[in-house]
């Protein structure tokens, strides 16, 4: 039987964080009314001309810098011409033959995938589809893209999925866009073919569009590799076709094949004039790339001795690490800052659905508090309460501790008369104890524990509903 | 007196001098125009409520009167560039040059007829009907600006506003024995021009008075924001350049204008204006264009596959006639089919053509070769000379229906002005001379990019001692 290998490339669009649409001076956000941010150029209107947004150019230049891609001197812009409702000029201004980055590439783990071109493009409007008709939003219309085509260096479902985190991370860090993938921030298409291991031919490929997330990919592309295979076993002929992830029966199905493929007509755009990026253009981008993921990544290995796990999850958003080192300024013990940020911080911020950006915790008070977690002060109960508060409201986590008369109960004459009240309401739990049932103790220090709202010192208290149960036999 | 026989500035110096009344020119050209346009069909609407200048004497043409073609965006009123797929539809903005002549205190009376989206050169592909020749209408206006320059040639306004792309300013001012004004590409903002081809698109000036084409060439020039394509160039003082004095200016004749195809009255009219300006002090001389033969075929396919391009937007989605199909593709299908006249669609399907692959490098990549040989050629030529001279069309206007079914010689009849398209190059057409009949004959003048100046002291020094462009038609006198 022959042995078969994956190759996937991977065509993914990403909208620039920019104030304003790449052709015209609308506002670029998400989520308004429909036909909100329209004007007559971004919806296409007679006589209406293109004038070009510069951030969108500086943006894209520092994506196609931070993904080591050579830069074209001059932009080009060319008309891709195709009939679509949510194209309001019917055809999309575009790059073709002169893309502003080529021959770039990423770094996963150890392997490097190289990307063929990064270029600069508009964004269409939406489709609402109703029962008997369908509704145009030009909002996104003229929403600065990014197009980013990978080579087919790709061999695995989960490969793909790997390039397409490391690429978002790589876009996140550089502020060139949130890569939201929910609201359509960043976009996947993959090709995707088989061949016969070693060799250099490459199979009939398909398309697979639809995915909306990294997830989705994945899955699409598993289950095309399975089903390419099984037709390649089977003798089939793949056919070269775009097909359609169909996200609720897990399958690709047939969306059209390459007979049906446009015919494209790209030519330059007349209406814009060519526009030349200065090498001063290129140095100031390169200065605005910081620290790639991959930088951080081996730094903090080096600095912090972290293992990968920790890493990734520090790393996965700047505003995390940002978080992480500035707390560490004043309080220099990496992995315990490294352990409360990735639990108690993150399940907090999960609970509450906030991003690290938006709290307003400062890293001072966050490791103030991790202090008097250590020193006793407080229990890691109260810690996780007091966390729910600091990130909505910028306080002292010893001032609001007093306030709320959190501290820890550390006195064993405070708490001695609470453990007698528990020895005595509970003579099961204490029988149980003294069978040799150690857990039985657990019982009553939870006991203790409710009564004081969780200020009660676990660990002395334990201590003191031992010593006082066997005084009391 | 005959208002209308007046040059628009001086309209508005009698309007100043209180000779004469805002509303009293108003009323007398929207009286003229209801008396003739029937006629002519120069005017596809005439505003019933004009709007008057706010401020006082902005300009030299301040409360002057100017018919707009209806392919340049006025808000809040209907722009359907003769076709069929945009009636009805009202625009929601005003073009740069609208908002510039507006602010200069002109009066928009109301919009012209032309060749449907600028495609034609007698104004016949228009869905209004054509525009008829005020000399005799027998015979085409020429196009596409046919509306515009049959309205100020029968006196229904003194100035107008047409567009060029091959000549459709040039060669229906030639036809209708007025001035038009080609400037250079990118010296007028082109916002608001409803594109037929974007790079070879130009707004300009059509008025039987070269004084009144320098004034309106002043308000509407210059650098726009809205236009990437707008050149920063700065603006020169036009109305400074109106004197008579070619003293020493060396002109060219191009070997290649003056061939077999021209017209003997023409050859003839426009030698007679040489004879002119060599009195005038300027030295002549023969020259070639070689690759002037190449000209009509490189501009076919180039100006067609914009727009091919530029009219894929009139699809019934969004705006005007929508027609009602079983799905989205026979909607497009049934709207465009229906909407479009016999020569856009002739248009787009020979610019598709041009652009599709396996075409693209023999076609579109081949012309625009072509086009920046014929380029340079003229670089090389305003490296000697100041300005060429040539016919603006190799015959007089043709009749109405004689070339209708024979497009290669309707595209004929710009060969000579298509080149200054191509090239972007300024270039102007003035009236000098009737052929027996009694036809108009028009000399056009070119000159290098920028150098709009040029041209109108040329035409100033040929007006100064002519007056083709004061004899009226007899039916409009």
């Amino acid at each position: 039987m022959i042995e078969l290998e994956v190759v996937i490339g991977l065509e993914v669009h990403v909208q620039l964080a920019t104030e304003s649409k790449i052709f015209c001076s609308c506002p670029n956000l998400f989520g308004q009314p429909p036909n909100s941010l329209v004007c007559p150029v971004c919806m296409g209107l007679p006589g209406v001309l293109p004038v070009l947004n510069k951030k969108a150019v500086e943006l894209a230049l520092r994506a196609a810098l931070a993904l080591n891609c050579r830069i074209k001197e001059e932009i080009i812009f060319e008309r891709k011409n195709y009939f679509y409702p949510d194209l309001p000029k019917n055809y999309q201004i575009s790059q073709y033959s002169n893309p502003l980055g080529e021959e770039g590439f990423l770094t996963i783990g150890s392997k490097k995938i190289r990307i063929k071109r990064v270029h600069l493009e508009e964004d269409a409007g939406k489709l609402i589809h109703k029962e008997k008709y369908s509704l145009v939003d030009l909002n996104r219309a003229g929403v600065p893209l990014i197009e980013i085509v990978s080579y087919p260096d790709i061999s695995s479902a989960q490969e793909a999925q790997d390039y397409l985190k490391e690429l978002k991370l790589i876009l996140q860090y550089i502020g060139v866009s949130t890569c939201d993938m929910e609201k359509g921030f960043l976009r996947c298409d993959a090709n995707i073919s088989l061949r016969e291991k070693g060799s250099s031919i490459l199979g009939t490929k398909t398309e697979l569009k639809n995915m909306n997330s990294f997830n989705q990919v994945r899955q699409a592309l598993e289950y095309e590799i399975k089903r390419q295979k099984n037709s390649i076993l089977q003798g089939e002929k793949i056919i070269q076709e775009t097909r359609l992830w169909d996200d609720n029966k897990k399958i690709t199905l047939t969306m059209r094949t390459k007979e049906e493929a446009h015919d494209y007509r790209y030519f330059p755009e007349p209406d814009l004039v060519s526009f030349v990026i200065s090498k001063q253009e290129v140095d100031k981008q390169k200065a605005l790339i910081k620290e790639l993921p991959s930088q951080k990544r081996k730094r903090f290995k080096e600095n912090y001795s972290l293992n990968d796990k920790e890493i990734e999850v520090i790393i996965s958003e700047s505003g995390l690490s940002n978080f992480f080192e500035e707390t560490l300024k004043y309080y220099n013990y990496p992995k315990k800052v490294c352990n409360w940020i990735t639990g108690p911080l993150l399940e907090v911020l999960n609970n509450k659905r906030m991003s690290i950006e938006e709290i307003k915790l400062r890293a001072i008070n966050f490791a103030e508090l991790i202090k008097m977690v250590e020193s006793r002060k407080i229990t890691n109960l109260v810690a996780k309460e007091l966390l729910g508060e600091l990130i909505k409201y910028d306080q002292n986590p010893q001032t609001l501790a007093e306030e709320r008369n959190l501290l820890s109960i550390s006195e064993k004459s405070e708490l001695l008369g609470l453990v007698r009240e528990a020895i005595e309401e509970n003579p099961r739990a204490v029988e149980d104890f003294l069978r040799g049932k150690d857990k039985a103790i657990m019982f009553l220090v939870g006991w203790v524990m409710r009564k004081t709202r969780g200020k009660a010192n676990p660990h002395i208290l334990k201590e003191l509903i031992e010593r006082q149960i066997k005084e009391e036999k | 007196m005959e208002i209308h026989k007046l040059s628009g500035w001086e309209i508005s110096q009698k309007i100043k001098n209180k000779e004469l009344t805002l509303d009293k020119v108003i009323s007398f050209f929207k009286e003229r125009i209801k008396k003739f346009n029937p006629q002519l069909n120069s005017l596809v609407s005439l505003f019933e409520d004009v709007e008057f200048p706010s401020s006082e004497f902005s300009s030299e043409l301040w409360g002057v009167p100017i018919l707009i073609k209806d392919n340049i965006c006025i808000k809040n009123r209907e722009i359907t560039c003769a076709s069929k797929i945009l009636k009805g539809f009202i625009s929601c903005y005003d073009a740069t040059v609208i908002e510039k002549i507006k602010k200069a205190g002109l009066v928009i009376l109301g919009t012209t007829n032309m060749d449907e989206f600028a495609f034609g050169s007698s104004c016949e592909n228009s869905c209004y009907g054509p525009t008829l020749n005020p000399y005799n209408k027998q015979y085409v206006s020429g196009g596409s600006s046919g509306g515009s320059a049959a309205g100020v040639s029968a006196g229904l306004s003194p100035l107008a506003l047409g567009s060029d792309t091959g000549g459709s300013i040039r060669q229906p001012a030639s036809f209708c024995g007025v001035v038009g004004f080609k400037p250079t590409y990118g010296r007028i903002s082109r916002y608001g021009l409803v594109a037929f081809g974007s790079s070879l698109d130009v707004i300009g000036p059509l008025a039987r008075d070269i004084r009144d084409i320098a004034y309106l060439l002043e308000i509407i020039s210059g650098w726009d924001a809205k236009d990437s394509t707008s050149s920063l160039q700065e603006k020169k003082s036009f109305s400074s350049a109106l004197e008579d004095n070619i003293k020493g200016l060396k002109i060219a004749l191009p070997k290649e204008y003056f061939v077999a195809g021209l017209n003997k009255e023409v050859e003839e009219s426009i030698k007679e204006a040489i004879k002119v300006f060599e009195s005038k002090g300027a030295y002549i001389s023969e020259i070639n264009l070689p690759h002037t033969e190449y000209a009509v075929p490189c501009y076919y396919i180039l100006s067609s596959s914009e727009a091919s391009s530029n009219l894929s937007r009139f699809d019934g989605i969004r705006y005007g006639a929508r027609k009602k199909a079983k799905d989205l593709i026979e909607v497009y299908k049934k709207t465009r089919r229906e909407g479009f006249g016999k020569e856009a669609k002739r248009r787009i399907m020979l610019g598709t053509f041009s652009l599709s692959s396996g075409y693209y490098e023999a076609y579109y990549l081949k012309a625009l070769k072509v086009r920046s040989l014929i380029k340079k050629e003229f670089q090389e030529v305003f490296k000697y000379y100041q300005a060429i001279i040539t016919p603006t069309s190799p015959t007089p206007p043709f009749q109405i229906g004689e070339r209708v079914e024979d497009p290669l010689s309707m595209y004929l009849s710009d060969v000579y002005t298509i080149p200054s398209n191509l090239s972007g190059i300024p270039s102007v057409s003035l009236p000098c001379g009737f052929t027996k009949e009694g036809l108009p004959v028009g000399l056009q003048i070119m000159a290098n990019h920028f150098s709009e100046d040029i041209l109108i002291k040329v035409s100033f020094s040929y007006q100064s001692v002519t007056n083709w462009h004061k004899i009226y038609p007899k039916d409009y006198d």
